[in-house]
């Protein structure tokens, strides 16, 4: 059974229709990369994923169990959307940490905030927050960050905010880590830092869907490749394939402008 | 002669330091309620609000002094409110109208990916709010905030159209009897409340400057 299954979503802004009958499923442990031009839909794919957008049309499924469905408004309430979230982590184009916490503070803050809703929080509060400390440094470390835990995000370069916020989204374990273009706004002496920690991600068998313009990269790590165009999926199949021999002509036409530039 | 007119003078100076006091207290909270009544996802209520909102803001606060003061004896025959007491209630909706502004700018220019970040971390919005939106609001406030503390101490002169005896009222008494010095002594209180008040929003910029 795969981790994530997505089913005929469909999501208009008014007349524009975004997304188009989008259904595609990810099975544990796998890295999917969604490639396609500004405006063709890919954003707003996580974005929905994550609830933050909600869907027209379709099904969410994680583990089996339907998230969401478009058409029942059950599955749509504010409570639960909240605890359906954690399933997905998200790392933001432009990072959005939390100015006046630091990078480790950034880390732990939501976990922290949830374990005071477990019932035990009270008589064990000291050694649960000892807990979410030494694994929020601990993802730091992992990072390469371990030294700049007590940094504000103002103190740090792009690249290294960008660390943090994928240490924040890995904090509550999610079942699937999305990444909306995570190097567009890093310098690019600056990107190679993040792509390196999100590929070592990779190496761990993360479940990982990636938002991206590095193809190489995207070819190199990712095991799926979705192509999207128009808020349509033009084409998906292993990585290697659709980037090197796309069966699709947009696909093709899109790929070679890349490789022009 | 001036320690007697200085204490007559800081009598007068008292009240309008509980005028300023008093109409923090409630102004502050109220200005907030207010804020999000004019952003809320309700467009009669908000409607309602921006309404109120422009007809404070858009007439003079001496006249709306008058108006508290006067307007119920002669509009309902209700028996006035103590000249402090529609002091107060003046400057409390006066001055909330104008935090309200503030506050929704605050809120607004906070980028609306923190609201994301923290509803993608599984937050309520109320943590996030609290964790997260309200310091980022406070430090962009706080320069026109200190901007609304200052003008306040002096809009405080104001009341002494409805004879409440602040220390413009106190000043001005003398003129009676033969001195004008002491209303223009009383500029020294205001230079002394507004250089403190200074001070501690300085300060206050300065501890906030932690973050970016």
């Amino acid at each position: 059974m795969p981790v994530l299954d997505v089913q005929h979503i469909e999501k208009h802004f008014g007349a524009t229709r975004v997304l188009e009958d989008i259904s595609f499923s990810l099975e544990q442990g796998q890295a999917l990369a969604i490639i396609g031009s500004s405006g063709s839909g890919k954003t707003t794919l996580l974005r929905c994923l994550n609830f933050l957008e909600t869907p027209n049309q379709g099904k969410i499924l994680v583990n089996g169990e339907t998230l969401f469905d478009a058409d029942d408004p059950a599955t749509q309430r504010e409570a639960e959307v909240r605890k359906k979230r954690l399933h997905f982590g998200l790392v933001f184009q432009s990072f959005n940490l939390f100015p006046q916490y630091t990078a480790l503070e950034n880390v732990t803050l939501a976990g922290e905030l949830l374990a005071k809703e477990r019932p035990d929080f009270k008589q064990n509060k000291k050694t649960i927050l000892e807990e979410i400390r030494t694994q929020g440094q601990a993802l730091l470390d992992r990072m390469g960050l371990a030294d700049r835990a007590g940094h504000y995000p103002h103190q740090l370069s792009g690249g290294q905010q960008q660390r943090v916020a994928i240490a924040r989204a890995l904090a509550l374990q999610p079942d699937i880590l999305c990444f909306d273009e995570p190097t567009s706004a890093l310098d690019p002496e600056l990107t190679g830092e993040v792509l390196k920690v999100i590929r070592s991600l990779a190496e761990q068998k993360t479940t990982m869907i990636i938002v991206t313009h590095e193809m190489a990269f995207a070819r190199d790590v990712a095991d799926q490749v979705i192509f999207m165009d128009g808020g349509i999926i033009v084409e998906q199949g292993p990585a290697r394939q659709v980037i090197e021999s796309p069966r699709e002509e947009r696909t093709r036409q899109f790929l070679s402008r890349y490789s022009e530039n | 002669m001036l320690m007697s007119v200085t204490l007559t003078l800081l009598e007068g100076f008292v009240v309008t330091l509980e005028l300023f006091l008093l109409t923090l207290l409630f102004a502050l909270p109220l200005g907030l309620v207010i804020s999000f009544g004019s952003m809320s996802r309700c467009a009669p209520l908000r409607w309602v609000v921006k309404t109120v909102v422009w007809i404070v803001r858009g007439t003079p606060l001496m006249l709306q002094i008058m108006v508290v003061f006067y307007g119920p004896g002669l509009m309902f025959d209700l028996p006035l409110l103590p000249r402090f007491t529609a002091a107060v209630v003046t400057f409390v909706i006066n001055y909330a109208c104008y935090f309200s502004e503030i506050y929704r700018g605050g809120i607004q220019g906070v980028p609306a990916g923190q609201q994301e970040a923290g509803l993608v971390l599984g937050m309520t919005r109320s943590q996030i709010f609290f964790k997260v939106t309200l310091l980022q609001v406070i430090k962009r406030i706080v320069p026109p905030m200190g901007n609304e503390f200052i003008t306040l101490v002096k809009d405080t002169a104001l009341v002494r159209v409805i004879s409440v005896y602040e220390i413009i009222w106190m000043g001005e008494s003398y003129i009676k009897k033969g001195m004008i010095w002491p209303l223009f002594y009383t500029a020294v209180f205001y230079l002394v409340a507004n250089g403190i008040l200074t001070l501690l929003f300085s300060w206050f910029e300065k501890k906030l400057n932690y973050f970016k």
